[in-house]
């Protein structure tokens, strides 16, 4: 059963990936996104993090994809125009992409010996996650807060009518 | 067939091309930008799956804290998307060729 689960969780991802990059609509690119994320959740799920497969989902497809959609619409974005295919591009791109997931994959089959035996994990994982971001990552913590601040005047800023 | 650290790692590291073969190709500023987003969370995944395997629930903290990052930086890109929209009409990569020697 977590066998299948995990090919279906992985196959949609890769699915709603190839969507983002294949689209010539960028609202089509960012519902494919909305899906691919949906289904990295599922494997979070698959993987005991619950927090953040809860996380991810109210963030990622919640948040961050409005934002996405929203800028999409307010720039009026529409259907890119038929251009000619770019082979060059898409042969270079082609070319770096698979030579590095090969490396990957390879990098990958190395740890195969290592951790083979699955532990059995502990469900209540969501207090040892409190646990941790309130002792050893304390100041981390705080410090993202400065980050969130920094980021909304950043957007602020950039976004004023006139640029200085 | 049992499902092991690797299967997640190769998983992750499809995503992760995908998204390169994405910044490489397109053209559209935005689609560029969701396609960082991609590899960000297929770095995300990676992080996971070793927090799993290795019984360290350390990797979750620090996607806590890749997902926080990754939403202040999607405020602030796409603000400077927009800003460049203004400035020169269109959202293309290769409007952007001030630093082009």
């Amino acid at each position: 059963m977590e066998s299948f689960l995990f090919w279906f969780f992985t196959f949609g991802m890769l699915l709603g990936g190839v969507g983002v990059v294949a689209n010539r609509n960028p609202v089509a690119s960012a519902l494919s996104l909305v899906i691919s994320i949906c289904f990295l959740a599922g494997l979070y799920l698959l993987l005991n993090a619950f927090f953040l497969a809860a996380i991810q989902i109210i963030v990622y497809a919640g948040a961050v994809m409005v934002l996405f959609l929203f800028i999409i619409m307010l720039l009026d974005l529409r259907e890119e125009a038929k251009r000619p295919f770019r082979w060059g591009a898409f042969f270079v791109a082609t070319v770096v992409a698979v030579l590095f997931f090969v490396a990957l994959s390879r990098v990958s089959h190395s740890m195969k010996d290592r951790f083979m035996a699955i532990p059995s994990g502990n469900s209540d994982n969501i207090t040892a996650i409190g646990n941790l971001l309130f002792t050893r990552y304390l100041l981390p913590f705080e410090v993202t807060s400065i980050l969130l601040l920094v980021a909304m005047i950043g957007a602020i800023l950039l976004s004023k009518k006139e640029l200085k | 067939m049992d499902i092991g650290l690797q299967h997640y790692l190769v998983a992750s590291g499809a995503l992760f091309s995908l998204g390169l073969f994405g910044i490489i190709f397109r053209r559209n500023l935005i689609v560029v930008f969701m396609c960082l987003e991609l590899m960000l969370n297929a770095a995300n995944l990676t992080l996971v799956a070793f927090s799993r395997f290795t019984q360290h629930i350390d990797g979750q903290v620090f996607v806590f804290f890749t997902i926080t990052v990754a939403a202040a930086e999607v405020a602030v890109g796409l603000a400077l998307i927009v800003a460049i929209f203004r400035i020169k009409g269109n959202g293309k990569t290769e409007s952007l060729k001030e630093l082009k020697f």
